[in-house]
């Protein structure tokens, strides 16, 4: 309980940084993508502002084993850079680039009741299921329970 | 040679909207002790474990809930969204199938990865935008659309 009011909390904040700072809206987000056409540097600003936090509560969090609430600190530990890791990035790219909308902006814009930010969302969680698929049927595990995924997801 | 857009260049509330961002990180790292990336606490919640989901919907729903909240007090920012249907589906099944592969978007390797010096994450993020500058040159410059 605590958890979810926490996340409530950030998720909401997340929300609203997105909208203060004009991430939310795919057409700046295209302005930056745009170095050829007339350039609007505004999101380099965001991610500047958002890092210079961030690298405080990271510091911060380092030395913790433990997080305020009593959580155990579940930071990523990989440092090996993959094919995985550059192909799955490109990917991503490619699909930002096209419609100027990554996945905290379209859930906002879903928020926002934006038809087209909800086809986006539907979208990108399709190739997520997409990808969970390939993903069970590489592990080898019974492609028959391969819908599994989906319908537990439907059922929260 | 880069020609800036200094009509639409908002410097100020993007910082702020930035340092809300990181605020936003901050807390969950420190409260939940777990990294705010978007694609990763929604692509979580497609195989999920017991005691793993209600934080997950919690984060989602308040970041749903942001402009509907804001929407109550002042009017909403512009949403501007010029990419047709068509687009739309494809860039959101590479978005999804893209950040599950690469283990992050924006949020996760951008703020989050690049904020604790993770160099899997300046691999990713300078992966993805160098493709997003790539795909907006393409489709803007070269096919003119």
């Amino acid at each position: 309980m605590k958890s979810a009011i926490a996340a409530l909390f950030s998720g909401l904040l997340f929300g609203f940084g997105l909208l203060v700072s004009g991430m939310a809206n795919p057409e700046k987000v295209l302005g930056f993508l745009d170095i050829a056409g007339l350039w609007d540097p505004s999101l380099a600003f965001v991610m500047g502002g958002a890092i210079l936090v961030g690298l405080v509560a990271f510091a911060i969090a380092r030395k913790r084993t433990l997080s305020f609430l009593g959580f155990s600190m579940k930071v990523p530990s990989q440092s090996h850079v993959d094919k995985r890791l550059i192909i799955g990035g490109l990917l991503f790219g490619v699909g930002w680039g096209i419609a100027g909308i990554c996945p905290g902006p379209g859930l906002v814009g879903l928020g926002a009741g934006e038809l087209k930010s909800a086809v986006f969302v539907v979208s990108m969680i399709v190739g997520m299921g997409v990808f969970e698929l390939i993903e069970r049927r590489r592990a080898g595990t019974n492609p028959t329970r391969s819908n599994s995924g989906w319908s537990a997801t439907a059922q929260e | 040679m880069i020609e800036i857009a200094w009509s639409s260049f908002t410097p100020w509330s993007a910082l702020i909207g930035g340092v809300l961002v990181g605020i936003a990180a901050a807390s969950f790292l420190l409260l939940n002790g777990r990294i705010a990336g978007i694609s990763g606490i929604l692509g979580g919640l497609l195989t999920p474990s017991a005691g793993d989901i209600s934080w997950r919907i919690a984060f989602l729903a308040g970041l749903i809930g942001a402009p509907a909240l804001w929407a109550l007090v002042v009017q909403l920012p512009p949403i501007e969204i010029n990419a047709g249907y068509p687009a739309l589906i494809l860039a959101g099944l590479i978005v999804g199938v893209g950040t599950r592969y690469g283990s992050g978007c924006t949020s996760g390797h951008g703020v989050c990865g690049l904020s604790r010096l993770s160099p899997r994450s300046l691999v990713a993020t300078l992966s993805f935008m160098f493709a997003g500058f790539a795909t907006v040159f393409i489709i803007r410059h070269l096919l003119g659309v």
